[in-house]
């Protein structure tokens, strides 16, 4: 009987150490979930999912204070993604955090900016280029086409356009099979 | 005798190039108009180096190269640039893109050529003044040339294969150029080979071709080049770079490799023509020949200049009754041209015009009855009807296990289908799919680490305000701590204790008075 429990009490003060060591040792620094959900979402940075980035958004959906629908530049197909991430039932987007729209750039109408720089504070991702006083301009390459630099412009010198079609961007579409013939 | 190996699958379609193969190449007219777009080559557009009103002469640099996969375009006549803006292209979209347009003078001057003098340059000069004179592939799929003629830092490209097989019905551009310029052919030839360092040289034709054959071996012969004439099956996709490569070599590309992986360079015969024009006359590339066949009333090869619209082209052929569309290409691989005022452009082997009776529609698609005649048929080995399934449900990861981007798009598929479906165009909507799905990744990692660290530099900008605030803070308190016995003190403390006495004196001396009784009343 006393050997019984001395056996098991030795096996469990030897798997506990090894644990405890193995804890300390192959720590994982960071939140590995969190990383994997930031890495499914669009990186527009618009904040529209009330946090201030994706990453916080990502960090939120990882500690679940935040639920996977509130993500409008992702749309459906980014919350089919993060559904399937987390083993969650799909849910519709919030309409609360606003409506998906095509992709799109903000575009600084340069003959009516007055060169306050407050755009540039507002641009999540460095794309806007200019100085105190002198013209403002989008970098179209980097710009995420979230509209937070759209708020703070004190004249409406930024518009924000949907990006044409060109033979670039091109895709081509599902093919489209006639079920009946249309006399 | 070369033995010979085979491909998987094929399909024999009705050839029909009899229709156009028995006149003669002939000079295609000047038009009035020249329409140049930018973007005639697989890579980045090249750039305008011309504004609205130069006047340009023939083989004048009009767009230079732009990126590393890029070729230049040049005038193709003399005259005017009279507008350089969006103009529909030829593209399976219909879209427009950037075109230079000229006016021709009609002069047709030459710009001063200079010849490309191999024997003292170093191939990588004579490579970049190859971009420089527009070289890119004519077969098809118009590969900016120099980059192909690189056999990398060590390596050599021991095998070239000429490709002259021609596989797709209607189309005899290359025919007819072998038949009629098979000198020039194997001059191009044999640079290519110096370039490559390669030592064995295959050109291979489809045996439906007899006179080019014999053209080619006349030419091989006169100029002593020990180049292999092969004449290779009648099988389509035969033309196609893979097939060719095995059934002359018996070596496969690696799945997602290319074939100088297997040290082969495969350039068609119209590439090898052009290269050779460029390096002996200096000419850039800038016409073409190209088939018009179909429901036209002269169905031939042309010379033509390069951003003469389709229209023109085909109003000289003769317009037909029955013509009710144009394909660019043949009928396996071309697309339909939205708008015949597109140019033609490198990529133009073929007009192809449509009739109902030549091109009667087909009967209507059918559900997939997995009856696996398109699995072999395909000359990649792949799996067709499965990939038409996954491309169908939108399962882009699936079709990528399946090899999608093996898939040369031949139609072979297409052909052999017994319920006519649109197969090709599945792989096609799921490769474009797959390609913008990769670029938005791109751009969302380049948002990503941009906004990170615009976060960092802005912790780091905060940090360092507090430190300077910080360093300040010492030197504040010092200063409002300075020892009493300093002179400046002491000299204040007296003032304020002689402003107290002062006061108070003034204090004492008003205060009594009214308190104080009168003394007589």
């Amino acid at each position: 009987m006393l050997a019984a429990v001395l056996v098991m009490a030795a096996i469990a003060l030897l798997v506990g150490g090894v644990l405890g060591y193995a804890a300390v040792r192959f720590r994982v620094e960071g939140d590995p979930l969190a990383d994997k959900i930031d890495a499914l979402l669009p990186q527009t940075q618009c904040g529209q999912c009330g946090h201030p980035g994706c990453k916080p958004y990502a960090q939120a959906i990882a500690e679940g204070s935040a639920e996977i629908n509130q993500c409008p530049p992702g749309g459906e197909d980014g919350i089919r993604r993060l559904a399937e991430l987390l083993g969650k039932e799909f849910k519709p987007l919030n309409a609360e955090h606003g409506q998906p729209k095509p992709k799109s750039v903000a575009v600084i109408d340069e003959a009516v900016c007055i060169g306050c720089t407050l755009c540039i504070q507002a641009c999540p991702v460095d794309a806007i280029l200019g100085a105190s006083k002198q013209m403002h301009t989008v970098l179209a390459a980097e710009c995420t086409g979230c509209e937070l630099c759209v708020a703070p412009c004190p004249v409406d010198c930024i518009t924000v356009q949907p990006i044409a079609e060109d033979l670039a961007n091109w895709k081509w579409k599902y093919p489209a099979v006639p079920l009946k013939d249309v006399a | 005798m070369r033995q010979l190996f085979r491909f998987h699958g094929g399909v024999h379609p009705p050839e029909h190039k009899a229709v156009s193969s028995a006149a003669p190449i002939v000079q295609a007219r000047l038009p009035q108009r020249l329409i140049v777009p930018l973007r005639q080559h697989i890579g980045t557009s090249a750039r305008a180096c011309v504004a609205v009103g130069d006047k340009v002469l023939k083989g004048q640099t009009i767009g230079r190269a732009e990126g590393y996969v890029s070729a230049a375009v040049h005038a193709p006549t003399s005259g005017t640039v009279v507008a350089i803006d969006m103009r529909p292209v030829a593209h399976p979209s219909g879209l427009s893109d950037l075109c230079i347009v000229i006016e021709a003078d009609g002069d047709d001057r030459w710009i001063e050529r200079t010849l490309l003098d191999l024997a003292r340059m170093d191939a990588s000069h004579v490579r970049n003044r190859l971009r420089d004179l527009g070289l890119a592939g004519l077969g098809g799929a118009v590969f900016p040339s120099f980059i192909k003629l690189n056999p990398g830092a060590t390596a050599k490209v021991p095998t070239l294969v000429i490709n002259g097989a021609e596989c797709e019905p209607w189309i005899t551009c290359d025919d007819r150029l072998m038949r009629e310029r098979a000198q020039d052919i194997l001059t191009g030839a044999r640079i290519m080979a110096t370039l490559l360092h390669a030592t064995d040289i295959l050109v291979g034709v489809e045996d439906n071709k007899p006179e080019a054959l014999a053209a080619l071996q006349a030419a091989a012969r006169s100029l002593d080049f020990p180049a292999d004439i092969v004449a290779v099956p009648t099988l389509y996709p035969g033309g196609g770079a893979k097939q060719l490569i095995q059934v002359l070599t018996g070596k496969e590309a690696p799945s997602g490799g290319r074939s100088t992986d297997i040290g082969v360079q495969c350039f068609n015969v119209g590439t090898a023509y052009a290269l050779a024009r460029a390096v002996q006359h200096g000419e850039p590339l800038m016409s073409r020949i190209v088939t018009v066949t179909g429901a036209v009333a002269r169905p031939q090869n042309y010379e033509v200049l390069l951003g003469t619209p389709m229209a023109e082209l085909l109003e000289q052929a003769g317009r037909t009754s029955e013509a009710n569309g144009v394909i660019m290409g043949g009928p396996m691989m071309g697309f339909d041209i939205a708008d015949t005022a597109a140019p033609v452009v490198k990529a133009t082997n073929c007009l192809l015009v449509k009739s109902p009776k030549l091109f009667p529609p087909l009967p209507r698609t059918m559900p997939c009855i997995r009856c696996g005649a398109c699995a072999r048929a395909c000359p990649a080995r792949l799996q067709p009807q499965e990939l038409y399934w996954f491309a169908r449900a939108k399962n882009f990861g699936k079709t990528q296990e399946y090899h999608l981007f093996d898939c040369i798009e031949c139609g072979c598929c297409n052909y052999v289908c017994p319920s006519h479906l649109p197969l090709v165009d599945y792989y096609r909507y799921a490769k474009s799919e797959i390609w913008a799905r990769e670029q938005e990744k791109n751009a969302a990692d380049l948002a990503r680490r941009r906004h990170e660290s615009r976060v960092s530099r802005l912790e780091r900008e905060k940090a360092e305000r507090a430190e300077r605030l910080a360093a300040k803070a010492p030197v504040k308190k010092a200063q409002a701590t300075v020892p009493p016995d300093s002179a400046q003190a002491a000299a204040r403390k007296a003032l304020a204790a002689e402003t107290l006495a002062r006061v108070q004196a003034k204090q004492a001396a008003a205060a009594p008075e009214p308190l104080d009784p009168p003394a007589s009343s």
